[in-house]
């Protein structure tokens, strides 16, 4: 993205909104593929014709409870960074 | 370049932004697949690819692309309800 950045005239406000939206659907597909690759391994054994409900579940059930865990180990790790000082 | 692009730059260089990050994702989206399917498709590679994982990495190519539609539902929905608490939260 930095060589898009270089370019920008500094004080267009509407380019800089526009660079700031696609950053930041940029950030939420890179996520996609992140979460995509760690449920695909999760839930899916051999490709078959079409996905059944129970793999359907597995997959939204494991973006949430990733994500879930994300914000919980945040949390725990913050109150043991605060135990410490 | 001046301070302020003209119109047409402006709409140019917009277009050509999306097309980076669309190409960007395409080659994300390819590479992933190509790992994944290749696991679970190859088993012991032998001298070419049979029809049998053949069938399987277009099998799989599917099934990858149909999991990352529903990955891709789910977090936005998410995003949406996080957001919504998030606004609920600061009301009270």
């Amino acid at each position: 993205m930095s060589d898009f950045e270089s370019d920008l005239p500094s004080n267009d406000r509407e380019l800089q909104e526009f660079m700031m939206i696609e950053q930041q659907k940029a950030k939420v597909h890179e996520q996609i593929h992140e979460f995509n690759e760690i449920c695909w391994e999760k839930c899916i054994g051999k490709p078959s014709n079409k996905l059944d409900s129970a793999t359907e579940t597995c997959l939204t059930n494991c973006v949430d409870r990733f994500i879930d865990t994300s914000i919980l180990i945040t949390q725990r790790f913050a109150q043991i960074l605060q135990k410490r000082n | 370049m001046a301070d302020t692009a003209t119109g047409q730059n402006k709409v140019e260089l917009m277009s050509q932004v999306k097309q980076h990050i669309a190409l960007a994702n395409a080659q994300e989206m390819l590479s992933k697949m190509t790992e994944k399917c290749f696991k679970k498709c190859i088993q012991k590679p032998g001298k070419a690819l049979d029809n049998s994982e053949q069938r399987c990495i277009s099998q799989c190519m599917d099934r990858y692309m149909d999991a990352w539609n529903l990955v891709s539902r789910t977090y936005g929905n998410r995003l949406q309800r996080e957001h919504y608490k998030g606004t609920v939260e600061m009301a009270d």
